[in-house]
């Protein structure tokens, strides 16, 4: 294993999660028209107002044209092939586990993620996402008990319709952008969390989406909403099956803090990334915001980006409230033929706001990683500050990595500092392990995680471990 | 330490190797018991650094004839790991820095790597802690430098400190030291020296492989060898480090010279 070609030999692990579940879908037809959102909206059995929500996203989504300003190459997509909704068979809703599909439980039980009561993780909440729909989620009752609303988006939208309506498309409006657009008029599921005021979540809450359709795009929707002094962790994981051709997946991720309330969303994203000629594999157009709406509140993004064919995603935060906090602690690794554009926006609007970007990206392989980060700081942000800090590490020498910092400020008493490192493992560092007894792989899985380690302090503890290994294995095989 | 019954731990015979198209060892021969301290000496360019990395299993290094046995196996079989878990250490003349990646953890990730291969159970962090405070009085190591990066940002002297602790933590049973004591001032020199000679017992043997004499003023080899152009062209006791300080190395470029005319006068007649 020691000279560099026998390295390149080396059989990279395959996608654990390739696996497609035989089970009978409730597919709607192809293609993309008003009728279609009307379908939808209704087989979803939406009031009045989510409808029109839908519709007016789409009449102005008609009007957008694809960005295309990012790092990215991809032949273009043709929406009409896309089916926008596929649920499997059964009763929307099951009031207990028990009456689910045994085979959609054995398929979470397969991804790591166990919903039945004997094998539930202790302490986190698990809604688990199959498709478009929302099939379960755990510890329900127990989140109750604290006030606590954790349920599908659908669900949200029958009990709660007031919460959905005060503040769905309240961050990021449905006419925000292209993927954002395609999402409002379409979503299927995802997750809804309501934390009430002065509540401190008292268990980790997790969505596991899975995409299981070959032709199906997917389009969840995520609101957490944290009242005055509340807080939570939120962690989202994702797999799909393996195809040889590409899935859409356009997210939207919305996310409020009142004064002194705090938001912490990891994500943990390990869609299928295609094999290494680039065949197949999920475009991931994601857009994530959160809106720091009291003083003093606080939003802190993690992410650690390892699938994906194309990853377009720029969590941000909206710095209103005076002293409110912005983090972004993000790891994107690309390998193969896998393209990531990926970084943040912080816009400072309130006086004393402050905000931390750590971005570490990885590029091995043929694979091309890019961060884009904007740092906006308003005439009205007094003492903001911000710190960022992107380093990229090369894993070979066909791959490419690229940072454009963007900084506007109209403060000039703010305090911006902008670091940036690009490095490259070198055979010299590698030997210099394995002449200490450590195993080539493992030698470079201790570099890589030496260079995420910032980044993965900031992970769930539960998933610190999981997300290392995660890096381990999607790198096996990639140096030579 | 000569003893004519001691065991053999690394036998070289008529190593040849290149890196890239340029060969650099020319047929290298060397038998080294357990208890010997040997010492390569020779100007730069003259291999001895080369060879050091062939042991080691420096992967742009290409072996191109002969043969090394290390205690009875074929050692160029195995990958750098194995080398070193088998106790095979190479001591660097530049130890690289790797940011990012904790000192003390890739010390017990080491030592239990050579643990494991020996058949004794891995140390967990506590008692590695343990082990590591006692091993870095053979350096003289302040325990700070246990929660730094590898190597990052540590002096010249720090650096090579850091390989004798490594080494007396792996407690190899062959030690190669490259230049261990390039870019030493007296002090440092001293201690590693110390920790070099505390390490070596009667099971274990030390190449040293320098360019000067002082190394030697302050641990005694049994033998020195004298590489020229990737050979050892002369092979004496420790007066012969002397001998190499006072007369400087013309005398070996003669030696070498007068070698090199008696190989090409032979070539033609294996030829024919």
């Amino acid at each position: 294993m020691s000279s560099p070609q026998a390295v390149g030999d080396l059989v990279s692990q395959p996608y654990k999660y390739g696996f497609v579940t035989d089970i009978e879908t409730e597919k709607i037809a192809k293609g993309l028209s008003e009728d279609v959102v009307r379908l939808i909206s209704s087989k979803k059995e939406e009031p009045a107002f989510l409808l029109d929500f839908r519709l007016r996203a789409y009449r102005h989504w008609l009007t957008m044209v694809e960005p295309d300003w990012a790092a990215l190459g991809y032949p273009s997509i043709d929406y009409q092939e896309i089916i926008y909704y596929a649920a499997p068979k059964q009763q929307a809703k099951k009031a207990s586990l028990d009456e689910v599909d045994p085979k959609l439980l054995e398929t979470f039980d397969k991804l790591g993620i166990p919903l039945s009561e004997q094998k539930r993780l202790s302490n986190v909440a698990v809604d688990a996402v199959f498709d478009s729909v929302s099939i379960a989620t755990t510890y329900k009752e127990k989140l109750a008990e604290h006030g606590v609303i954790f349920c599908s988006i659908s669900e949200a939208v029958k009990e709660h319709p007031e919460l959905i309506e005060a503040y769905l498309g309240t961050v990021v409006p449905s006419n925000d952008n292209y993927f954002a657009a395609l999402n409002s008029a379409v979503f299927s599921d995802g997750s809804f969390v309501f934390i009430p005021k002065g509540v401190e979540c008292p268990m980790e809450l997790s969505t596991y989406f899975r995409i299981n359709s070959g032709d199906t795009g997917q389009f969840e929707r995520t609101l957490i909403v944290a009242e005055e002094g509340a807080s939570v962790s939120y962690l989202e994981g994702c797999t799909a099956p393996m195809f040889d051709t590409n899935q859409l997946h356009a997210a939207v991720v919305e996310l409020v803090v009142l004064d002194d309330a705090s938001i912490k969303y990891s994500t943990v994203q390990n869609w299928y990334a295609g094999d290494e000629n680039g065949v197949g594999g999920i475009y991931n157009f994601v857009t994530k915001r959160g809106q720091c709406r009291g003083a003093r509140s606080k939003i802190s993004w993690t992410q650690v980006e390892t699938g994906s064919a194309i990853t377009w995603k720029y969590p941000s935060c909206v710095l209103q409230g005076a002293d409110s906090v912005g983090e972004f602690y993000s790891v994107a690794l690309t390998n193969n033929r896998q393209q990531a554009d990926t970084g943040t926006k912080m816009i400072h609007v309130g006086p004393r706001t402050r905000s931390t970007i750590v971005s570490k990206g990885i590029s091995a392989g043929h694979s091309a990683n890019s961060y884009r980060g904007l740092v906006q700081i308003g005439p009205k942000a007094e003492g903001a500050k911000n710190y960022s800090q992107c380093d990229s590490m090369l894993i070979g020498d066909q791959a490419a990595a690229n940072t454009y910092p963007y900084i506007r400020s109209q403060q000039p008493q703010a305090a911006v500092e902008h670091e940036a490192s690009t490095c490259r493992i070198s055979e010299d560092q590698l030997f210099y392990l394995q002449s200490r007894g450590i195993g080539f792989e493992e030698a470079v899985s201790m570099m890589v995680s030496g260079f995420c380690r910032d980044v993965f302090n900031q992970l769930p503890m539960e998933f610190a471990a999981e997300a290392d290994k995660l890096l381990a294995l999607k790198l096996e095989g990639s140096v030579g | 330490m000569i003893r004519p019954d001691a065991p053999v731990l690394l036998e070289i015979r008529d190593l040849h190797a290149r890196v890239e198209a340029k060969a650099i060892l020319k047929g290298v021969n060397l038998t080294i018991r357990a208890g010997e301290i040997h010492a390569v000496m020779g100007r730069n360019g003259s291999g001895k650094s080369t060879l050091s990395k062939v042991l080691a299993g420096h992967p742009s290094y290409t072996v191109t004839g002969g043969s090394v046995t290390y205690r009875g196996e074929n050692l160029l079989e195995l990958d750098p790991e194995i080398r070193a878990r088998a106790g095979v250490f190479l001591g660097f003349q530049y130890p690289v820095e790797i940011p990012g990646v904790s000192n003390l953890e890739f010390l017990r990730v080491s030592t239990n790597a050579r643990r494991v291969h020996r058949g004794e159970a891995e140390l967990d962090t506590f008692e590695f802690e343990d082990l590591v405070r006692e091993r870095l009085q053979v350096v003289q190591m302040d325990p700070a430098f246990l929660e730094r990066s590898v190597n990052e940002g540590f002096s010249g002297g720090e650096k090579k400190r850091n390989e004798i602790l490594q080494m007396a933590l792996l407690e190899p049973l062959v030690a190669i030291l490259d230049e261990t004591d390039s870019g030493l001032d007296i002090d440092a020199l001293r201690i590693v020296a110390g920790g070099v000679n505390h390490l070596a017992t009667p099971d274990t043997a030390t190449l040293l492989i320098t360019h000067y004499q002082r190394l030697l003023d302050a641990i005694t080899p049994d033998y020195v060898h004298v590489m020229a152009a990737g050979r050892i062209l002369r092979t004496g006791g420790k007066e012969l480090a002397l001998e190499l300080e006072q007369r400087g190395y013309d005398w070996v470029d003669a030696e070498l010279a007068a070698l090199e005319g008696a190989d090409a006068d032979r070539q033609p007649a294996e030829v024919a």
